[in-house]
């Protein structure tokens, strides 16, 4: 490293913690999002026709309404519980798939080929698939999105088993820790954070799978909502339903994801 | 007798690592085993440790085990207390003895990252002492150490081994910590004759003070 090199580092640090204890964590993302807001206000006003663009100021009135007559809420509800579901069981057969996979090498071998096969399955052909053996209905929603993500989650949880740490797992033999205790306290934290990322990535794709299989063949949910929208060309209703289930996956996000990933991660800080 | 070791032979493939070696440690015993790198000090550990089942021959172990590692092997998640805790099972009672018997009083609400290296090494000791052990194996804990943490640790071990009494394999490659520590000392050493690899390897030579091993 050139001294000027030297330099140039130790300035962009400085401004860094000038920067970063100005703005708390919190002001940074709402003020972040407004930008958006306002990026997506100056393109409505640019293109100055709402059938097409439909600004702010139009959309969220729609929104305001949508939400008061309870019809937004019940499809909201419908979508929320399908991915749900479909995440518990996508996460549930990926960590047991993948840790088995990560720590069993002959396994391993024996089952990459189908996993490289899974994960370059299109999604849109499980969905129809799934449509045409198993029949339109909830079961077949699920198993999809599950479908879908298993393979994902399973790949993400098999580098997680294999980046574990051979040695404690010695010592919590020699030592003769129960089955339990080695799985509580040796295994799931150094999986933790795998699961983590695993779980926030898995969220986002499986309720965009969710939405193409209710636009598919489903008789509610947002995705059938934007279907129908989309047949009357009221764009401003597709982007109210689109908004609300971006708010609601924000939110636990927020809420939910990111302090039980902090809290996985608090001995790494300390 | 505590621990009774009778090891016919121990290969990696082809490579035979470790052949004939009887030995047995009764409590109170300390079994220094020397050599150079790479002739098996290590197998040999992890073979009596029950870390590694494929050998041909038997291990007998009587009552609890714990171990010393090179590194301190903690669980970075968890409490100074906690890692003794989860690991050998006491209440926080014994964990909190244990800490102070290694002088760590008050630094059971820690996590290991927060500790100096000098300090996680005294946590590993604790564990050690902790598990109350009837075996107690040592592989090499005072390597990469400097000369100071070596010497407090060598103090501090041979106060704990002479509080409980366990009986003790302790693996080295440094003359003077064997002969600091040990009752007894065995020397491994490599094939003589490098054309028969099968020959020679993993004999042992009779220690320096007493020698219990039986060819």
């Amino acid at each position: 490293m050139t001294l000027v090199d030297a330099e140039r580092r130790a300035r962009v640090a400085e401004g860094a913690a000038k920067v970063s204890p100005a703005l708390p964590a919190w002001a940074v993302r709402a003020l972040s999002l407004a930008g958006l807001v306002a990026f997506w206000w100056v393109l409505a006003w640019g293109k100055a026709d709402p059938m097409v663009l439909p600004g702010p100021q139009i959309v969220l009135p729609r929104l305001v309404a949508e939400a008061a007559s309870g019809v937004l809420w019940q499809h909201l509800g419908i979508t929320l519980w399908r991915v749900v579901q479909a995440f518990t069981l996508a996460m549930s057969l990926g960590l047991v798939l993948g840790v088995l996979m990560g720590l069993m090498p002959r396994l391993n071998r024996w089952l990459d080929p189908w996993l490289v096969f899974f994960l370059n399955l299109p999604a849109l052909v499980v969905i129809v698939l799934c449509f045409l053996w198993i029949g339109l209905n909830e079961m077949a929603a699920v198993v999809a999105v599950a479908i879908n993500k298993v393979p994902l989650v399973t790949a993400m949880m098999r580098e997680g088993a294999r980046a574990l740490n051979g040695q404690l797992s010695d010592m919590a033999h020699v030592f003769g820790m129960s089955r339990m205790a080695r799985l509580r306290h040796i295994l799931l934290p150094q999986l933790a954070p795998h699961l983590a990322s695993t779980a926030r990535s898995g969220l986002s794709l499986i309720w965009k799978i969710v939405l193409v299989v209710e636009f598919l063949g489903r008789g509610q949910g947002i995705g059938f909502r934007i279907h129908l929208h989309f047949q009357m060309f009221d764009v401003t209703m597709v982007m109210v339903y689109a908004l609300s289930f971006i708010g609601v996956m924000l939110v636990i996000e927020t809420l939910i994801l990111q302090p039980i990933e902090a809290r996985a991660r608090r001995w790494r800080g300390a | 007798m505590s621990l009774s070791v009778a090891i016919r032979a121990k290969r990696f493939g082809d490579a035979l690592v470790l052949r004939d070696l009887v030995f047995q440690v009764a409590r109170g015993e300390v079994l220094a085993v020397r050599g150079p790198s790479g002739v098996g000090k290590s197998t040999l550990l992890r073979i009596i440790a029950g870390l590694d089942a494929g050998f041909d021959g038997q291990v007998r172990r009587q009552g609890r085990l714990a171990m010393v590692f090179q590194e301190p092997t903690l669980l970075p998640w968890r409490s100074a207390r906690d890692n003794l805790r989860l690991t050998t099972g006491v209440d926080a009672t014994q964990a909190e003895a244990a800490l102070a018997r290694v002088g760590l009083s008050g630094k059971g609400a820690l996590y290991p990252g927060q500790l100096s290296l000098g300090q996680q090494r005294r946590l590993s000791l604790a564990r050690a002492y902790a598990a109350r052990p009837d075996i107690l194996l040592l592989d090499e804990p005072f390597v990469s150490l400097d000369a100071d943490l070596v010497e407090d640790m060598l103090a501090l071990t041979e106060s704990v081994i002479a509080e409980q009494r366990p009986a003790t394999v302790f693996v080295t490659h440094a003359q003077a910590e064997a002969e600091r520590l040990a009752t007894r000392q065995m020397v491994l050493s490599p094939a003589a004759d490098e054309t028969a690899p099968v020959a020679d390897r993993g004999s042992a030579h009779e220690g320096s003070r007493v020698g219990g091993w039986a060819p």
